[in-house]
């Protein structure tokens, strides 16, 4: 039975057939019909924000910690252009999110209309597909396609750019069955060949590494727990990307921490002198390679991807396996268990008791014996006091507090850290948490921030206060742009340009005007107090961590170098990077 | 802590230069992708060429299949055997794209170009030109008293030789289709 409806509400009827609960948008012209259809319907709960980019973030974090797709809804014109930047991101970091724009009305396309953008034109480059509906009868038959392209093979943002006659205009309804999805099926099975050879290879490795990425998130809880399977079973150590975190725990015995440019000495170094990489859905990001012709040049290296263009784009791999994670995984374990469950396990205590050597470095030491609190020490004391809560969700800014976070927080679960990783989109924390918030009212959701990340995105207090969110800003308040101030100080002789906070408000008082709660700590002393505080409060907190204001994020291997060039503290930066690598970024 | 001392000159150094010596060589391919006829297609196709540095040499479209709406685009591109893989992998991920052949790789490809060039002059200039275009089998579609449209199909180097005959001859004016290719023989083979 078909059943005739408008635009607007084939819109909604399309959003409760996938499932969708919440969708983040602010109204305007364009999407009035749409908006006065979810007046009269209790189903989708809409998110009010107060920025687009933030619906966008808001929409990133609900997709990372839930797994499903994240929905928004924005008007024509500069709501559109304004969620391009949640787009790009969400396309580097493969996010799916379902982005729906009101447009001007068909006949009106191309003149120049009030709040007319091109917006299928300008979105093509950062969205994995995006339409342009001109008549009512496809709309929900894309909008099902819409969330099939987003959620299938790669995840990605996609985008439907609706005119206003098309909103209001009546024609049949298409559910999710009767869609035309079946010629967007990408392959997740992986050579089952290919499989075996890895295996035969795990079988010899003497010096193996699991390198790991955002993909094992990305393919569902299932991926995780296989590859939980696959290193304890192995014993091989497990190292992982910036996206990747939470796939395998932080607290397993195989953990060597995060790797990259400033991941750890013992992941970066064991990466490095591997005979064996396993990348099981990462691919090769520059923050991870370092200098590429250098990079981990004595390893074999396996490359489990569902993207083929991930393959061999960056480094040249010797066993390219294309397929989702988890299918891979579990061939994988099968093959390996049915040839014996072998490994040379003599050659990987031999490559332990190497790690272990590194480890001793203990790259992440500080001392905080001065008064002044330092960044390393805030964290710390945040991961200590919240990491028994196995509802702690994690969003960070962009700077040296996300890679600081990165370095001093523990994860357990996938779906718990969400941060801008391939963009690196400062006021993408605040907006993000938003999401998450309202995916998991209950939990506890904090956004480590950098003060001038934080402002970027500033007025979505209006909304966590609007909506009750207890969402805990967790600022680490050095009055400077870190990460810009660090490169300046190592590459640009300590010229500081435009690298400092200067005005900033009273984030107490700022809380307070949005009706939140402010607390500010500068002593280390009150530090774990203040934090108590800001956790058993019931609502949005302020937390103003006035750190040390002239901290650098370390490790660091500086750009253009290869992963055993890293620099371990302020001692060895000097003359670290040379002239080719100071045109990297 | 001291500033790091950069040379002068650094920032000339492009990224690129870290990259890994394997496969530098460029190579010409031709390649088929067949795509949904649907708004934007070519515009997909053409962005991901200009938005991640790949060449174009030449490009072709036109629907070849009226009823299921599907078009067939043919590039020809060059670039390292990298380069070349990537290309066709990125082409791939785009939604709307059904095929991806790379002709080159599948055997030498069948090419053919059509061009159009406008050659003015008289006397002997003008036999001349007559002779040449029929040396190289270039027909006549257009003809005044002092000039001559010739139609010309083949290869693009048979083209390019031509236009060179053309060039001191008067030539005035050429437009060119760019590259349609085939595989050879039966596809039903493999």
């Amino acid at each position: 039975m078909t059943r005739q409806m408008t635009g607007a509400k084939m819109v909604i009827q399309a959003l409760k057939d996938q499932g969708v609960d919440v969708v983040f948008g602010y109204p305007g012209g364009a999407v009035l019909p749409i908006y006065d259809e979810i007046f009269q319907q209790n189903d989708i709960r809409h998110v009010l924000v107060r920025h687009e980019q933030g619906a966008v973030h808001a929409a990133e974090g609900y997709a990372r910690s839930t797994g499903k797709p994240g929905v928004c809804l924005v008007t024509s014109g500069p709501g559109a252009t304004n969620a391009v930047t949640g787009l790009t991101d969400a396309l580097m970091d493969s996010i799916p999110i379902i982005v729906l724009t009101g447009q001007v009305p068909t006949f009106m396309i191309g003149n120049d209309a009030f709040q007319e953008a091109d917006t299928v034109g300008i979105t093509r480059p950062c969205t994995k597909h995006n339409w342009l509906v001109r008549e009512t009868e496809k709309l929900s038959d894309v909008i099902h396609q819409a969330f099939h392209v987003a959620t299938n093979g790669r995840p990605g943002p996609v985008l439907v750019d609706i005119p206003k006659d098309v909103q209001f205009a009546s024609a049949a309804y298409t559910p999710p069955g009767k869609a035309r999805t079946a010629h967007y099926a990408p392959r997740v099975k992986g050579d089952i060949q290919a499989i075996t050879d890895l295996a035969e290879l795990i079988e010899k490795a003497e010096r193996p590494v699991f390198y790991t990425g955002g993909g094992v998130i990305n393919s569902g809880p299932g991926a995780s727990h296989l590859l939980r399977e696959l290193v304890g079973a192995t014993g091989f150590p497990i190292t992982s990307t910036l996206m990747g975190l939470g796939a395998y725990p932080a607290s397993g015995e195989h953990w060597l921490g995060m790797l990259g440019m400033h991941g750890l000495y013992e992941a970066n170094l064991a990466m490095h002198d591997c005979d064996l990489m396993i990348n099981i859905g990462a691919r090769f990001d520059d923050r991870i390679t370092g200098r590429v012709d250098s990079f981990s040049p004595g390893s074999k290296k396996a490359h489990i991807d569902i993207d083929p263009s991930s393959i061999n784009k960056v480094i040249h791999v010797d066993i390219p396996i294309i397929g989702d994670v988890g299918h891979v995984l579990e061939d994988l374990l099968k093959v390996w268990k049915s040839r014996g469950r072998k490994t040379n396990k003599e050659a990987v205590a031999a490559w332990w008791k190497k790690i272990g050597e590194w480890k001793k470095v203990d790259c992440l030491s500080f001392d905080q014996s001065g008064k002044t609190i330092l960044p390393q020490y805030a964290l710390s004391r945040l991961e200590a006091l919240t990491k028994d809560r196995k509802d702690r969700f994690i969003c960070t800014e962009v700077g040296q507090h996300q890679m600081w976070a990165a370095q001093y927080m523990g994860f357990e679960e996938p779906n718990h850290w969400m941060t801008s990783g391939g963009l690196g989109t400062m006021g993408y924390g605040f907006p993000s948490s938003v999401g998450v918030q309202m995916a998991h009212p209950d939990a506890l959701v904090i956004n480590v921030a950098g003060e001038a990340s934080w402002l970027m995105n500033m007025q979505e207090m209006g909304t966590a206060v609007q909506y009750r969110l207890a969402v805990k800003q967790f600022i680490l308040n050095n009055e400077r742009l870190g990460m810009v101030r660090q490169w300046q100080e190592l590459l640009h002789g300590e010229r500081y340009s435009q690298s400092w906070s200067e005005a900033l408000p009273d984030f107490v008082k700022l809380a307070e005007a949005f009706g939140a709660k402010g607390i500010i700590c500068s002593d280390p002393a009150d530090l774990d107090d203040a934090i108590m505080e800001m956790l058993n409060h019931d609502g949005p907190v302020i937390f103003d961590c006035l750190v040390e204001k002239h901290e650098n994020c370390f490790p660091m291997i500086p750009s253009g170098e290869p992963h055993n060039k890293m620099l371990l503290g302020a001692a060895s930066t000097q003359d670290a990077i040379g002239s080719s690598g100071a045109v990297l970024v | 802590m001291s500033p790091l001392k950069l040379k002068k000159g650094s920032s000339k150094h492009s990224a690129y230069d870290l990259r890994s010596g394997y496969g530098d060589t460029q190579e010409r391919h031709t390649i088929a992708v067949v795509v949904d006829n649907e708004a934007g297609v070519l515009a997909r196709v053409i962005g991901l060429f200009s938005g991640r540095g790949y060449n174009i040499e030449s490009l072709t479209v036109a629907e070849i299949d009226h009823t299921g709406h599907m078009s067939r685009i043919t590039i020809v591109t060059t670039g390292t055997p990298q380069v070349i893989e990537q290309i066709k992998a990125q082409l791939d991920r785009i939604v709307p794209v059904h095929e991806v052949h790379d002709l080159t790789v599948e055997g030498r490809p069948v090419e053919r170009e059509l061009a159009l060039l406008k050659v003015t002059g008289t006397g002997d200039k003008r036999v001349e030109a007559l002779r040449l275009a029929d040396i190289f089998r270039a027909n006549v579609v257009d003809s005044t008293l002092t000039s001559f449209v010739f139609e010309i199909t083949g290869t693009s180097e048979k083209i390019d030789a031509f236009a060179e005959l053309m060039q001191p001859l008067g030539l005035e004016e050429t437009a060119r289709t760019g590259v349609a290719a085939l595989s050879r023989g039966s596809r039903r083979q493999d």
